[in-house]
């Protein structure tokens, strides 16, 4: 295949994924008449959206009092300050009428006796910057992602967007002066590479909790987006904050949602003693994430664990009886028996912090546009957005709040969708791709073709994702020290060097997902790297990177988000957004829940 | 234990074949869809498709010893032996455990799977009571992964024209919905001979729903609205 021969489809805007947040930009974008076209490696509603239970945060006050301003402040403390307080302003702001509008459009979310939506309490909310607990998440039982991915979809089936359903993206193309114009993708089924050629292009492909061995995400979740970013040129931001979920269940990774708890779960050691108590006083099991991750972390490493070898902690549930755990939380109760053969009405389930969340990403603005360094500020590149997991704005800074990020994904999604449509009215007209940018994505995806494959067989793509999982378990987990990420670094750069060995033993047309997952696995590679640098270069302790030989949160020193380039492994920083739109700034101050 | 699996690649194979497979130490915990990524490492060309892992996703509908399922919340212990794996029934096979689903997403989108509205919305929430929400229950946890469809007579024998169990639960899911205001439209749209009437209760699609919903009783209720709207 040659760049003469190949097919060609044009478009005013490429979205590459279908969770919720590239369909909600998509629906942006259709109801407005633009000629868009959504690519997706798997039919929309697979998408890893689906999988989102306890539910989207937004100061509705239907259950206790709330406004938008004690949302924000949680938001930025949850984030350990790292968060960009102009991003988080907005998101606040943005968040009721988008429940809102999300209820208008469908999504069934469970009710109170006054008609009004549900809300149940979440980790990190309180009322009156830092007061009693709040109760924000809005929610559709233990299946919010699922009714949301689902509404969203169908909105997009009325507004006749046109999709690409299983379409795997290669790489970003570009012009001369760094335009980006579309995508080289691959048809699944087929096997034939496609051109899709767009004025914008706006990724949303999700994070890449496959890096590590246990998590709670999807076979999916590899980061591709993240990984066409690096390979285009452009940094990744604060990859080394990746969270870890509590209550994953333990050893098998499915999720247990944080609802549980906001329900009334607690968790228990070995001597039965409700733990959190000892480390959040005041929240207990409703402290910010990463804060439970450590704890249960540390009543584990300390011998206080459960089980046959003491790797776990327990989530009881059984005393909020039958009724409320089959009426609030039937998922959960569904996949304890199936996965378990546990019923939560009776015993407790094991559980452990189980790698969950990507905060980092590719950096963006709050309108969805990607930003990069550009000598003393910092310029967006042209055509090019990203929005959900794969993005950083950054809302989520060093820990996200649960609830925050079904939020994040409809509200920038929204908001890049708004910032495309000004984009189309001043760029009328396609650009001319650069012939040797599609001949690079071209080359890349032959590396996998019969003939062009080169690699000596001596390794596999199931063997080598397997040991870069469990490498990123061992070496970038939890709790990081300045040696253990050093090794950690030269086993994934070792692997690095090793996809050279890769050789796949399937060259069909045909549906071939050997192939897929050796792109996949290249893709996961150059995040490890980046993950790893970017936690082995931060000598402090922030939200979710925790580091043993640096304990605390050094304001003088770390107060900036990374930046990654795949380009010789380099490091640069940039400052946080102190300074909100509209109202005062939240300064840093110790963290205590 | 051991595994028969459908295999066919139509770039090499003539016809469909079964091809044995042997997995050591399996677990008492072990679902289908691990064993199956243990036979994906032992031969790449093994094709199926499969993501979440914890039956929410729906991409993992296969056929298991003849009954319809999600490969990934079937343990193999529970499974007579040899367990005997073959892509889903009634659909064009790709390859191997993977089928074209494009005329079940027609049907799909051909009820209008989406909550329509005349009137003006208000500036909040739609009020509805939890007695109205309830009757969403069973109805709007579809997954779409088409175990019920494939598995349904009635549409093996018009898969053209009947839009099949997961269709009618769909369409039922925006009926049974208080804030919805396309009743009228949507009973016409299912009326005729086949597009609903076709369903004769034989129940399949309630006996292989992994999510315990019962797309018999959602079209049963349709039919009850279709008689209510004549008199």
């Amino acid at each position: 295949m040659s760049i003469e021969n190949l097919e060609r489809r044009r478009f005013d805007t490429l979205v590459i994924g279908a969770g919720g947040g590239g369909l909600r930009s998509a629906l942006q974008l259709a109801e407005d008449d633009a000629h868009v076209a959504v690519v997706s490696k798997v039919f929309p509603t697979r998408s890893h959206t689906v999988a989102a239970q306890g539910g989207m945060n937004a100061a509705l006050a239907n259950v206790l009092p709330d406004n938008w301003h004690w949302h924000m402040y949680d938001t930025v403390k949850g984030s350990d300050y790292l968060g960009d307080q102009d991003a988080i302003e907005y998101m606040c702001r943005a968040a009721s009428h988008l429940v809102y509008e999300l209820e208008h459009q469908g999504v069934p979310f469970s009710r109170m006796d006054s008609g009004k939506i549900y809300q149940r309490p979440f980790g990190g909310q309180s009322q009156n910057f830092g007061g009693e607990q709040a109760a924000r998440t809005c929610a559709a039982a233990d299946r919010t992602g699922h009714a949301i991915l689902h509404t969203l979809y169908q909105q997009n089936i009325r507004a006749k967007t046109h999709f690409f359903d299983e379409y795997f993206a290669v790489d970003l193309v570009k012009d001369k002066d760094g335009f980006i114009l579309g995508a080289l993708v691959l048809e699944i089924e087929t096997g034939q590479p496609l051109l899709i050629e767009a004025k914008t292009t706006l990724l949303a492909t999700g994070g890449a909790g496959q890096l590590f061995r246990t998590n709670t995400n999807a076979h999916i979740n590899t980061g591709d987006g993240l990984a066409m970013a690096l390979r285009a040129g452009i940094p990744l931001q604060d990859m080394e904050f990746f969270q870890f979920h509590p209550t994953g269940i333990a050893g098998k990774g499915m999720l247990i949602t944080e609802g549980a708890r906001g329900e009334g779960g607690y968790l228990v050691n070995k001597d039965g003693e409700r733990f959190m108590e000892r480390y959040a006083p005041h929240a207990k099991d409703l402290a910010s994430r990463d804060v439970v991750s450590r704890a249960i972390a540390t009543e584990v490493r300390e011998g206080r664990g459960c089980g046959r070898n003491a790797d776990h902690v327990m989530l009881k549930l059984d005393h909020l009886g039958r009724d409320v755990l089959y009426t609030r939380l039937p998922g959960i109760c569904d996949m304890s028996k199936t996965f378990l053969h546990i019923d939560p009405a009776e015993e407790p389930i094991p559980v452990f912090p189980t790698a969950h969340y990507t905060m980092g990403g590719i950096p963006t603005n709050r309108f969805g546009q990607v930003v990069v360094p550009v000598d003393q500020g910092e310029e967006s590149i042209p055509g090019l957005y990203a929005v959900g997991e794969c993005a950083c704005v950054s809302v989520h800074g060093a820990n996200r709040l649960g609830g925050n990020s079904l939020l994040d994904i409809v509200v920038f999604g929204r908001a890049a969708g708004n910032d495309i449509k000004k984009y189309l009215k001043n760029n009328r007209h396609h650009r001319q791709i650069d012939d040797e940018s599609l001949e690079q994505a071209l080359t890349h995806l032959q590396r996998w073709d019969k003939g062009k494959d080169l690699g000596d067989g001596s390794e596999t793509v199931s063997g080598l994702r397997a040991e870069l999982q469990k490498t990123m378990e061992d070496y970038c987990s939890v709790f990081r020290t300045e040696d253990v990420l050093k090794e950690g670094l030269d086993k994934v750069l070792a692997l690095e060097n090793r996809m050279k060995n890769v050789r796949i033993s399937d060259y069909s047309k045909v549906f071939n997902t050997a192939r897929i997952e050796a792109l996949e696995l290249e893709n996961l590679v150059d995040l490890a790297v980046a993950t790893v640098k970017s936690a082995l270069e931060r000598q402090e302790s922030r939200g979710a990177h925790s580091r043993i030989d640096y304990p605390e949160r050094d304001d003088v020193s770390w107060l900036k988000h990374s930046l990654y380039y795949k380009d010789g492994h380099r490091m640069d920083y940039k400052p946080v957004t102190l300074k909100p739109v509209s109202v005062e700034s939240f300064p840093p101050k110790p963290r205590v829940y | 234990m051991r595994f028969k699996i459908y295999r066919y690649n139509p770039e090499k194979d003539q016809k469909p074949y079964m091809q044995d497979f042997v997995i050591d130490n399996v677990t008492d915990d072990m679902m289908l869809r691990d064993a199956l990524l243990i036979i994906k490492a032992q031969d790449e060309t093994f094709t199926f498709r499969h993501s979440c892992g914890e039956g929410v996703c729906g991409s993992d509908a296969v056929n298991i010893n003849g009954t319809n399922g999600l490969a990934c919340k079937i343990r193999c212990s529970e499974l007579k032996q040899p367990i005997e794996v073959r892509p889903v029934p009634s659909m064009p096979v790709i390859r191997d455990l993977v089928v074209d689903m494009e005329q079940f997403y027609h049907h799909y989108r051909a009820v209008k799977p989406y909550l329509t509205v005349t009137d003006p919305v208000p500036e909040v929430e739609f009020r509805q009571t939890p007695e109205q929400r309830e009757k969403l229950d069973g109805l709007y946890e579809c997954i779409l992964c088409g175990c019920c469809t494939t598995s349904c007579p009635s549409f093996w024998w018009n898969p053209d024209k009947f839009r099949g169990p997961a269709a009618l639960l769909q369409a039922y899911r925006f009926l049974a919905d208080s804030r919805d205001q396309a009743t009228a439209e949507r009973l016409q749209e299912l009326d005729g001979p086949y597009r609903m009437f076709r369903c004769h209760s034989i129940m399949n699609c309630v006996n292989v729903c992994p999510k315990g919903l019962n797309p018999t009783e959602a079209i049963h209720s349709i039919k009850k609205l279709m008689v209510k709207d004549l008199v």
